[in-house]
């Protein structure tokens, strides 16, 4: 059983969120799953006590992980993800999400695929804005986050705040998924550097 | 996790190694590890790195009322966090000795030292006063960790900037942080941390252990002092029995540690005010950036959306369309409403039979339940009738009212005939038909 720390530091414009995985690793008896792995997310909020908005953001990201990771290689053993918030303006729970990717690839977590978190924002007018920043998320009218895959851009995990149509819905979600490209350039050449070093 | 405990060969080895005035890294005996500061975007965030140690640091503050006792003076509150990232063994529910031993040690040298003027952070006396709360977070645990946690928390204090206040009479104007610059704190001192790890009985000693030292130390003399050569606080833990001069050499090197450490501090704090003057990028995506080969960056991407639309119509045209839903709510009592029929009860039939069996049985005759209950077989004959059922309508005129004592005998021998095996379970069978006819 491995236990490995590996940090990830993505920063969307001015929000960082630092991600550390544990595992596959020990696990309590009344936790275990017998025929794979269970995974656990902690979010740390920056300021204060975790809540629930970290609570329901931690089941969400945990979800999402759930999906990727092949938990059935490991049973009986536990991964740990563990988030702590550094600096938030703005789409924090895509930040959450890529952090926490690029963490479980670098621990050596076996998936099936990986994932990326893309925040879009509409505004009163109807405009679409992707990663918006705090002021944008305030003023708009809706803000939606979407988890999507790295292999065919499937939709993982949708959470949505706010008024909007079903043609919106679905706009957003095709931005996002073109977003979503960049994203996935990004993490491959990121990994490309990493591993060119040794 | 647990913590994976120290060999012996790496105890006696570290042990020896200091007994020859050497350490694993290299360092002196005096000498501190690598500090190095940034900050972030907000005011009031910064990062500390002793070593690999590193402490996140944040000031936030808000306006509450004061406590009954201290009705002039503003209010400051410290959090140190062990996150569970800063070692596998800092578990959520787990770490409350050292968790506490820290946050009580932070809270003695910061707020009884008076560093921070809480009298100035008073709004309205007796309303309203400022509350300061610092939050500190463990990332990392490569030893010494109350040094590092003293740094973050003074310099985000110092770094921190409060929204500006003006009384006038009996109006209070809170400004925003665009229509007035935010003011920072008045500081009096910095006091700042220094450990020194004994072994061997008081024998040896060091500066800043790492995370191997602290483990093979018998005990931790912390020497909270500030440049001005003031001790805040002083505090032995371990049980190590010191000798006079022993603490007055440690206050002696303490000292010039100190003043090491604030000018760095006052280094690192000018630095970032030139930066956020003069307009330039700051934070930590900036700091980390250029440092690292693993580190990498990308700029802004504009994403083209041209498409967007003609997708999602597509997308919509073929998509079924949503189920009709019907909602007319029923209004019971005034907080109690109904939308919906609700579907029937369908827990099946099979659990049905059983539990009229056993109803049947226990109205009647308790000991008929009893019976059935005993023998296994019996139940799961009553769960598999489907087909006796139906062929227990030619039997109905052969129906004999067992006494309960029989069954078990009967079921034992092998030839044991389908009807005498059903025999138990005809009343109940035929009572249930005749419940069915009603259904």
């Amino acid at each position: 059983m491995k236990q490995v720390l590996k940090e990830s530091l993505p920063t969307n414009g001015d929000t960082s969120v630092l991600a550390g995985v544990y595992g596959p690793a020990e696990v309590k008896v009344s936790k275990e799953i017998f025929n794979k792995a269970t995974l656990e997310v902690t979010l740390r909020p920056k300021i204060g006590l975790p809540g629930v908005a970290e609570k329901s953001r931690e089941r969400l990201i945990r979800n999402t992980c759930e999906a990727v990771v092949l938990g059935a290689l490991h049973p009986r053993t536990s991964i740990t993800v563990v988030l702590q918030v550094v600096s938030d303006a703005g789409s924090l729970l895509a930040c959450c999400l890529n952090a926490a990717c690029m963490a479980l690839v670098d621990a050596g977590v076996p998936m099936r695929a990986l994932f990326c978190g893309v925040t879009c924002a509409l505004d009163s007018d109807g405009t679409l804005l992707l990663d918006p920043t705090a002021k944008q998320e305030k003023e708009a009218r809706a803000v939606l986050t979407f988890a999507l895959d790295s292999v065919e851009r499937k939709l993982l995990m949708s959470t949505t705040k706010g008024l909007y149509s079903d043609a919106e819905l679905q706009q957003c979600l095709a931005a996002a998924q073109a977003a979503s490209q960049h994203v996935f350039r990004f993490y491959r050449e990121s990994l490309q550097r990493r591993y060119s070093k040794s | 996790m647990k913590e994976t405990p120290l060999s012996n060969c790496e105890r006696r080895f570290l042990l020896r190694a200091i007994e020859e005035k050497k350490r694993l890294d290299g360092r002196q005996t005096y000498d501190y590890r690598n500090i190095k500061i940034s900050f972030g975007t907000d005011y009031g965030c910064c990062i500390v790195e002793l070593g690999k140690t590193r402490v996140l640091g944040q000031v936030s503050c808000e306006l509450v009322s004061p406590k009954l006792n201290r009705a002039t003076e503003g209010i400051l509150f410290f959090n140190l966090e062990l996150s569970q990232m800063a070692a596998p063994a800092f578990e959520p529910g787990r770490q409350s000795d050292l968790l506490v031993k820290l946050n009580r040690l932070l809270e003695r040298c910061l707020r009884n030292s008076k560093c921070i003027d809480t009298e100035s952070l008073c709004v309205v006396a007796g309303e309203k006063v400022w509350q300061i709360r610092v939050d500190l977070h463990l990332l990392n645990h490569d030893g010494n960790i109350i040094d590092a946690a003293s740094i973050a928390a003074i310099v985000a204090l110092c770094h921190f900037r409060r929204p500006d206040v003006s009384v006038q009479g009996d109006e209070v104007t809170l400004y925003t942080l665009e229509e007035r610059d935010p003011v920072p704190l008045s500081i009096h001192h910095m006091p700042i941390c220094v450990s020194f790890a004994f072994f061997q009985q008081g024998t040896y000693l060091l500066v800043d252990p790492n995370e191997r030292e602290e483990r093979v130390m018998d005990g931790l003399l912390v020497i909270a002092m500030n440049k001005h050569r003031e001790i805040c606080t002083i505090q032995s833990s371990g049980g190590i029995m010191l000798l006079k001069d022993q603490v007055l050499r440690c206050s002696k090197i303490a000292g010039v540690k100190v003043a090491e450490i604030t000018e760095l501090i006052q280094k690192a704090l000018a630095n970032d005010q030139k930066v956020r003057k003069e307009g330039g990028k700051f934070g930590f995506a900036e700091s980390i950036a250029n440092q690292r080969i693993t580190a990498f960056r990308m700029e802004k991407a504009p994403i083209d959306t041209s498409d967007v639309e003609e997708k999602a119509e597509e997308i919509i045209s073929e998509a079924e369309p949503p189920s009709e839903v019907v909602s007319k709510p029923v209004l019971w009592t005034p907080g109690t409403a109904q939308i919906g029929e609700g579907i029937e009860n369908s827990w099946g039939d099979l659990e049905d039979s059983e539990k009229e069996a056993e109803d049947e049985g226990g109205s009647d005759e308790a000991i008929i339940l009893d019976s059935i209950k005993m023998d296994t077989g019996e139940v799961s004959n009553i769960g598999s009738q489907d087909a006796p059922i139906v062929l227990s309508d030619s039997e109905e005129e052969e129906m004999i009212i067992l006494e309960p004592d029989k069954n078990p005998k009967k079921i034992r021998t092998q030839t044991v005939s389908a009807t005498q095996v059903k025999a138990p379970s005809k009343k109940p069978v035929k009572k249930r038909k005749k419940k069915r006819a009603a259904n």
